[in-house]
């Protein structure tokens, strides 16, 4: 799992069955400094998490098991929200 | 999952039976304020419709099967949404 931040929102009409009425987020992926490390994903959610929010999230295959029975087809969702991160000074970055 | 351009297709006759009648296309993938990011590119199977230089969600990885008709298919990049809007926050 990963920490983020959600940057925005993405919305489609046209989408699979499956998909069908799960929010979709924007993520900017972030390291444990809090600086941002990678590209932007869309991420779909379980928690509400609104704009600007400190989550983290999981990806691949797992992803879906939150919405477990339905099958979402997803490879990244939003799992938590960060209330706070506690670091050592040596592991940032 | 990715934000992306559809940007081609690819045809093949000799595939997978298990493929058959998918529409396969190329996609690039994209930042969300819509420039192409350098190199990298997908073929990625087609479950909504899209058409060329629309903007998509894709699908990567085995989750990629649980798309409704990509069920216990050699899949592992689908196309799954059309993009209507992106919405990214002034920070």
């Amino acid at each position: 799992m990963f920490l983020g931040r959600v940057i925005g929102r993405v919305w489609s009409t046209v989408k699979n069955p499956a998909l069908e009425s799960q929010r979709l987020l924007l993520v900017q992926p972030l390291g444990a400094g809090l600086q941002p490390s990678g590209k932007t994903l869309v991420c779909t959610d379980i928690t509400g998490a609104g704009a600007g929010e400190l989550i983290y999230w999981c990806r691949g295959r797992e992803s879906s098991f939150p919405f477990l029975p339905q099958e979402v087809p997803t490879d990244a969702t939003i799992v938590g929200i960060v209330d706070s991160v506690n670091l050592g000074k040596k592991a940032e970055g | 999952m990715l934000l992306a351009r559809v940007v081609g297709t690819v045809v093949a006759t000799r595939k997978d039976p298990r493929l058959e009648g998918f529409k396969l296309l190329i996609v690039k993938p994209v930042a969300p304020d819509g420039k192409e990011e350098q190199g990298g590119y997908l073929i990625a199977v087609d479950t909504v419709s899209a058409g060329n230089r629309e903007l998509v969600i894709t699908v990567a990885g085995s989750s990629a099967r649980m798309a409704d008709g990509c069920k216990d298919k050699p899949v592992d990049c689908v196309i799954v949404g059309i993009v209507d809007g992106v919405d990214v926050d002034k920070t």
